[in-house]
């Protein structure tokens, strides 16, 4: 497929105080495509999530990371979010007192615009990813993550990233913590969110067992702030087979 | 307007003020002549003359508090207050019979239109008289009054003297004795017996003049199982000297009886707010007082139930943002004297930019007050360093059969919390608006929806360029 990448990420480098996490990320993602990011603990992989949406404490300081055009690092979260980049967050923050259909409505405001989150449509998109995500109508009165279950946390991430539609959802390890059952919602959102749309995704995991679900189109490996290997599907089983050790191995000696 | 006083107004959307228009002032200072003067000049009988000058006497002899924030009590200089002013000869009951400065202030402030949609009656008191009151024909009807207070002393002298001082005496503190002495205004509340007043009604107290002191006092008498929510709300221009508020209001809710009273008190910050407020609940009455305090310099408020009859309940809660050179200490007062008598507590407050919020609250259970429930929560958020907050709680039970809980919290907002916020669209300060609404959700929610919306609004305006 030709065309110009949705997301471009040129030798990218951050740290957070003095401890470089990111040593040079490339990485581009076409409209439509689904990529993974796979690695140990401690490779990089969250931080790379991070600082794509702009969390304050990392600084980049080097590299470049193009949206349709537009440089990304010069933006600030929210104008991140704006221009299309949504990240489920492997632990969500609690917002007591404010209420989950409050905080959907704005959001999608936010980002879609004000129009976007009136009407009936609106109210048909929620009902339906609610119901496809098995979330009672009780759960739109209740405070935003706050008492929420493991589960119910990955589900509203999910739910959010199906109502603001971005251009890039980038889910940090939403299979973490879930059941099958709740690894097969998951990856059907993503689905029903990606697939046949010039939306894309990147999921960050180091388990493939999301990957059996939602069929990625490009898998990286990271290992210590670098994307050491990137294949098709068929990376995600030789990883299963063979390990991290097996990738170390390759890597070294092809150096 | 100085450039002091400019710098002063910041976010505060109240702050302007009309031309002064006085039609009596008196001098500034405090003696025993002017509280004479004061009672002269509103035709009152001599009981009353008597208690405004005893109170007076009261006032002098009676030191300043020895807590609460001492710095800022002792500047106050009651020789620069001026303790009447009257600004139109007659209580109207028609906006457009109120002078036009005047009736476009109470516009601005979106008075008469919240009348129009969702309010019973109104009392609309710009300094120290009532300009306009009104209540809706069919309340008036099942016999319930509703009046500004000096007209409640004239017209209903009998029950005014029966229950003036009777919940709050003058010699309570210093300031419930100088409101006795000099007060002015406020609203005189009678309800029935088994009349529920539905809609709220609702008093909105304007300070306009400089070194204004306004001392309204509110009494209000729900009969047996009657019901009656009463609103008010206040603002003031910003100066760059000093006004000062202190009222009384008494609550007498007679068994079976529901009081809520709520206030959303929004002082500019260069306003003094002392005030007096308590409830006597009677058997299986309920007394609420939600409260909040967003303006103001320095506030000492601490809403108080008596609950003297078996089964009476008591229900506060007390929001409390204190915002640059703002301390808000607010708390409550619980005294449960009889059986079966319960009490719940919520205090939220919030400092920003080295405002500096207290929580003082007592809670009493007497030795023959068997099976009694208190539960209270104080949450404190702190939105930087630079801010404060204390909390000073006392319980004194004894009675051993009382279940006590009580739960304390301090947190303050993280920067994770504001990051998944962005990340969702909302800029920083957006995001900030969001925590602190949440924050503030379980006393928003007991508003009138009209207020809440405005309540939302004020802090969103409160959170601009928090963001350093």
């Amino acid at each position: 497929m030709s065309g110009s990448p949705l997301l471009k990420i040129d030798g990218l480098k951050a740290s957070i105080g003095d401890i470089e996490i990111l040593k040079g990320i490339d990485l581009e993602i076409m409209p439509g495509e689904v990529h993974a990011v796979m690695g140990r603990n401690g490779s990089g992989k969250s931080t790379t999530a991070h600082v794509l949406m702009g969390h304050p404490d990392y600084e980049v300081t080097d590299g470049t990371v193009d949206l349709e055009g537009n440089d990304l690092l010069e933006m600030e979260a929210y104008e991140r979010a704006r221009a299309g980049i949504f990240l489920s967050f492997q632990y969500p923050h609690s917002v007591p007192g404010l209420q989950v259909g409050n905080f959907l409505r704005r959001s999608v405001a936010a980002i879609r615009g004000e129009e976007e989150a009136k009407g009936s449509e609106f109210r048909n998109q929620l009902k339906q990813g609610m119901e496809q995500l098995g979330l009672d109508r009780s759960f739109l009165s209740r405070y935003v993550n706050d008492g929420f279950s493991g589960g119910e946390k990955k589900r509203f991430e999910i739910l959010q990233m199906m109502l603001i539609k971005p251009k890039l959802a980038i889910l940090d390890e939403t299979d973490s913590g879930l059941d099958i059952d709740g690894i097969r919602t998951v990856a059907e959102g993503v689905d029903a969110a990606i697939r046949g749309t010039q939306s894309a995704a990147l999921i960050i995991t180091h388990y493939n067992r999301i990957l059996e679900h939602v069929k990625p189109d490009k898998i990286h490996v990271l290992i210590d702030g670098k994307i050491v290997m990137s294949g098709g599907p068929e990376l995600a089983n030789q990883l299963e087979e063979k390990g991290y050790d097996w990738v170390e191995k390759e890597v070294s000696g092809n150096e | 307007m100085s450039d002091d006083a400019r710098s002063a107004v910041g976010d505060y959307k109240a702050g302007w003020h009309d031309p002064e228009n006085a039609t009596i002032r008196f001098d500034f200072g405090l003696s025993e002549q002017v509280v004479r003067d004061i009672s002269e000049l509103k035709n009152e009988p001599e009981w009353m003359t008597e208690i405004r000058v005893k109170a007076f006497h009261h006032f002098n002899e009676r030191p300043m508090p020895t807590w609460g924030n001492m710095h800022l009590l002792e500047e106050i200089d009651f020789d620069k207050v001026c303790y009447y002013l009257r600004s139109s000869d007659a209580t109207e009951k028609n906006w457009d019979d109120v002078p036009e400065d005047i009736r476009n202030t109470f516009d601005r402030l979106g008075i008469p239109e919240a009348e129009q949609k969702w309010l019973s009656g109104v009392t609309a008191q710009y300094e120290s008289e009532a300009v306009y009151h009104s209540i809706r024909e069919d309340l008036e009807e099942q016999g319930v009054i509703f009046l500004d207070m000096d007209s409640g002393l004239r017209e209903y002298e009998a029950l005014v003297k029966e229950y003036f001082c009777s919940v709050v005496p003058f010699s309570d503190n210093k300031f419930s004795a100088l409101n006795t002495a000099v007060w002015s205004g406020g609203s005189f509340i009678y309800v029935p017996s088994g009349v529920h007043v539905e809609m709220p009604v609702q008093a909105y107290f304007r300070i306009n003049a400089k070194n204004m002191g306004q001392f309204e006092r509110t009494l209000i008498i729900a009969d047996e199982g009657s019901s009656i929510h009463y609103v008010e709300g206040c603002t003031a221009p910003t100066y760059s000297t000093d006004s000062l508020h202190s009222a009384v209001v008494e609550l007498i809710a007679l068994p079976g009886a529901h009081i809520r009273y709520s206030t959303v008190q929004n002082w500019s910050a260069n306003v003094y707010n002392l005030v007096t407020k308590r409830g006597i609940a009677h058997e299986n009455a309920t007394i609420e007082w939600i409260d909040g305090n967003i303006g103001s310099k320095l506030t000492m408020k601490y809403p108080a139930v008596i609950l003297k009859g078996e089964g009476a309940h008591a229900e506060v809660i007390s929001v409390a943002y204190s915002g640059k050179g703002q301390h808000q200490d607010a708390g409550v007062k619980i005294h449960h004297l009889a059986s079966n008598t319960t009490s719940k507590i919520l205090s939220k407050s919030i400092s920003k930019n080295g405002g500096r919020g207290s929580y003082r609250g007592m809670v009493t259970v007497s030795p023959k007050a068997e099976n009694c429930k208190v539960n209270v929560v104080c949450d404190a958020l702190l939105l930087d360093e630079e801010s404060r907050s204390d909390t000073y709680p006392t319980m004194e039970v004894r009675n051993s059969g009382a279940r006590c809980e009580h739960e304390a919290s301090v947190s303050k907002v993280s920067d994770d919390q504001l990051f998944y916020l962005m990340s969702r669209g909302h800029s920083e300060e957006e995001s900030l608006a969001l925590i602190v609404n949440g924050f503030f959700e379980p006393f928003t929610r007991e508003l009138p929806m009209e207020y809440a919306v405005e309540l939302n609004q004020l802090m969103a305006l409160e959170m601009e360029g928090s963001i350093g």
